[in-house]
């Protein structure tokens, strides 16, 4: 019983934690997503990108992945003000984004993994930092004790604060507030003299640039590959859906819900199960509750 | 003539049938196997997404499931490939019509990312499943001296075939022709016109009395069972498969660029499609590495998208309507 309650224990702690850092993944295509309905399927193969460019910063020079997430930030904001810009143009205008959209971010999403996959291999990649490979030991009670491991717990805090800075950006601020309202009425903010589509680029350079971190975050974590791009569009679909669209605080609930309920699941029947965890949620969300726990409806709008 | 398509149709068949015979270089049948798969795929997938508006991104995993049910087959009953075939068929088709149940309610984005989330959790069980392999794989060896309907199919002298190789690219060759011609039948009947109304407005269809919800069933249906046929022979193609190969992106990506690149709106976009990609990548990979190949697929596949929404075919309708006037 006592290593039944050890398991549990450890496995909710995790969850909690995983949940943090699958937030940060998310919170970016919560706001192209959720907020600005533009379909970035290529939105974890960025993050996975944003790894690589933390694993290129700290191989070569040493630099903090940490450090290294913040410096390329700035370099996915570009890359999403460009994609966004040649989106609007070409699909969004004619309003032809539904089908040929998605092929056009399904397109991205192949080019920059196959691309990772000819400059870096299939191999696992690692990075060095002193908080990987430690973990902090809390003794409960006899035969129970609670392990943290450093890397998870470093990527928590990165996530929790990037996140709810993101939260209250979008909440507290101007700017954040006429993202919102982009959202809500675009035809209304036209004719309150802004110009939506400005907003909207913005914000989508903005949900992009959170892949720099977020990348950062997922090697600190765990070795990356090309590959694990199309793994996470899962996890952070699921969340995205899972928190209601629109939701930035759903979607900061369902990130420690799917954590949890994967830990869970890795604990007790083994971590190559884990995929089929966020995946499952998925489509159990999309087929009994489109709506997710908050927001607007998903599918059938 | 009423019935010209299908007279071609007939002629192509024995027209592949006398190739095998008289080619003897076995490379040919090798990469036309795989060109004429990947036509099968794309001409599927375009029955939901070019005629329905419905983009399924879990192709390979109606591939998968055709290939997987030809394995389990061959370890419990030892049969031939028609019956692996006809069988990858039935289960496909079935796993179709699951996820049309399942994805009833769901439009554009949402039906996408379900298929592709069906593609990887099919992808876990397969990898958990050891008597078809697990994660590690299994080598099949085809049967020796197989016979149909009381012929010796495959034998260096006394059968129809000299090799597997020649009878698998017939076979393959013979599915891509029917699939095309259902696909072209689809596309002049009421099927294909509720889907396209389902594609411009699903809203407008239902409320002018199309039966949505059937129509899609329909195509889903279909266009998995189609999938599931084209990949119930690459066990025995391969002679080993595993979760790797039968999963392989290779396969969602053809089956969405080939269309895409020929055109969606006509059963020949994915043929042309299939035919230049496909030749394109085989004929490549002879002197250039794999994952450079699938790089310009998907460079293809966004410039495309981008500059050329109606696809090949759209560019000859464009200029032949230019000519006119």
């Amino acid at each position: 019983m006592a290593i039944f309650i050890d398991l549990l224990l450890n496995a909710l702690v995790i969850g909690v934690l995983l949940g943090g850092f699958y937030a940060a993944l998310s919170i970016g295509l919560s706001i192209t997503f959720g907020l600005l309905d533009v379909v970035n399927i290529a939105h974890p193969t960025m993050l996975v990108l944003g790894a690589f460019i933390a694993f290129l910063l700290n191989s070569t020079w040493g630099i903090d992945p940490v450090l290294a997430g913040i410096i390329s930030t700035p370099f996915f904001f570009v890359l999403g003000w460009l994609i966004y810009q040649v989106y609007y143009n070409v699909f969004e205008k004619s309003g032809a984004e539904s089908l040929r959209g998605l092929a056009f971010f399904f397109g991205l999403l192949f080019i920059i993994e196959v691309g990772l996959i000819i400059q870096f291999g299939v191999d696992h990649r690692l990075v060095e930092a002193p908080y990987i490979g430690q973990s902090w030991n809390i003794v409960i009670g006899e035969e129970i004790d609670v392990a943290i491991p450093f890397r998870l717990l470093v990527a928590f805090v990165v996530a929790a604060i990037a996140t709810l800075a993101i939260h209250a950006y979008l909440t507290k601020t101007f700017f954040g507030r006429a993202v919102r309202a982009v959202a809500q009425d675009m035809m209304a903010l036209r004719l309150m003299g802004v110009d939506p589509i400005r907003v909207k680029r913005i914000a989508f350079a903005m949900g992009v640039a959170t892949a720099g971190i977020g990348g950062a975050l997922m090697i600190i974590v765990l070795p990356i590959e090309p590959s694990l791009g199309r793994l996470y569009l899962g996890n952070v679909f699921a969340i995205v859906v899972l928190g209601g669209l629109g939701s930035i605080s759903g979607t900061l609930l369902a990130a420690v819900i799917i954590g949890i309920a994967e830990s869970i699941v890795a604990t007790f029947f083994g971590p190559s199960w884990a995929p089929a965890v966020s995946f499952g949620i998925l489509l159990a969300v999309l087929a009994f509750r489109p709506e997710g726990l908050f927001g607007k409806t998903a599918g059938a709008h | 003539m009423k019935y010209t398509f299908e007279i071609i149709c007939m002629l192509l068949i024995v027209g592949l049938f006398v190739l095998t015979q008289v080619v003897g270089n076995q490379f040919y049948f090798f990469i036309g196997f795989v060109i004429l798969q990947y036509m099968v795929m794309a001409t599927a997938w375009n029955i939901l997404g070019g005629y329905g508006g419905y983009v399924n991104f879990g192709s390979a995993g109606f591939l998968a499931t055709g290939a997987y049910t030809a394995v389990a087959l061959i370890n419990f009953l030892d049969v031939g490939l028609v019956e692996q075939m006809v069988a990858g068929g039935i289960f496909a088709g079935l796993l179709g019509l699951a996820t049309g149940y399942l994805t009833l309610r769901l439009r554009g984005v949402y039906f996408a990312i379900a298929t592709l989330a069906l593609a990887i959790i099919l992808e876990t069980v397969v990898a958990h499943w050891d008597y078809v392999g697990g994660a590690a794989g299994t080598s099949i060896l085809p049967k020796r001296k197989p016979e149909l309907l009381g012929e010796l199919i495959v034998d260096r002298k006394a059968g129809i075939f000299a090799n597997y190789k020649e009878y698998l690219f017939f076979l393959m060759g013979t599915v891509a022709i029917i699939s095309v011609w259902v696909a072209r039948y689809i596309e002049n009947s009421k099927l294909g016109r509720g889907l396209n109304a389902i594609k411009d407005s699903e809203e407008a269809a239902e409320c002018m009395g199309v039966p949505t919800l059937r129509l899609k069933l329909i195509a889903t249906t279909i266009s998995g069972a189609m999938m599931g046929v084209a990949g119930a022979p690459l066990a025995s193609y391969l002679t080993f498969i595993d979760p790797l190969s039968a999963f392989n992106l290779e396969y969602a990506i053809n089956a969405i660029a080939m269309p895409m690149i020929g055109g969606t709106v006509s059963w020949a976009g994915p043929v042309i499609g299939a035919l230049l990609l496909g030749t394109a990548q085989q004929v490549s990979s002879l002197w250039i590495q794999s994952e450079l190949n699938l790089l310009i697929v998907g460079v293809v596949l966004v410039v495309f998208v981008i500059i050329a929404p109606e696809g090949i075919i759209g560019w000859f309708r464009k200029s032949r309507q230019g000519s006119r006037r």
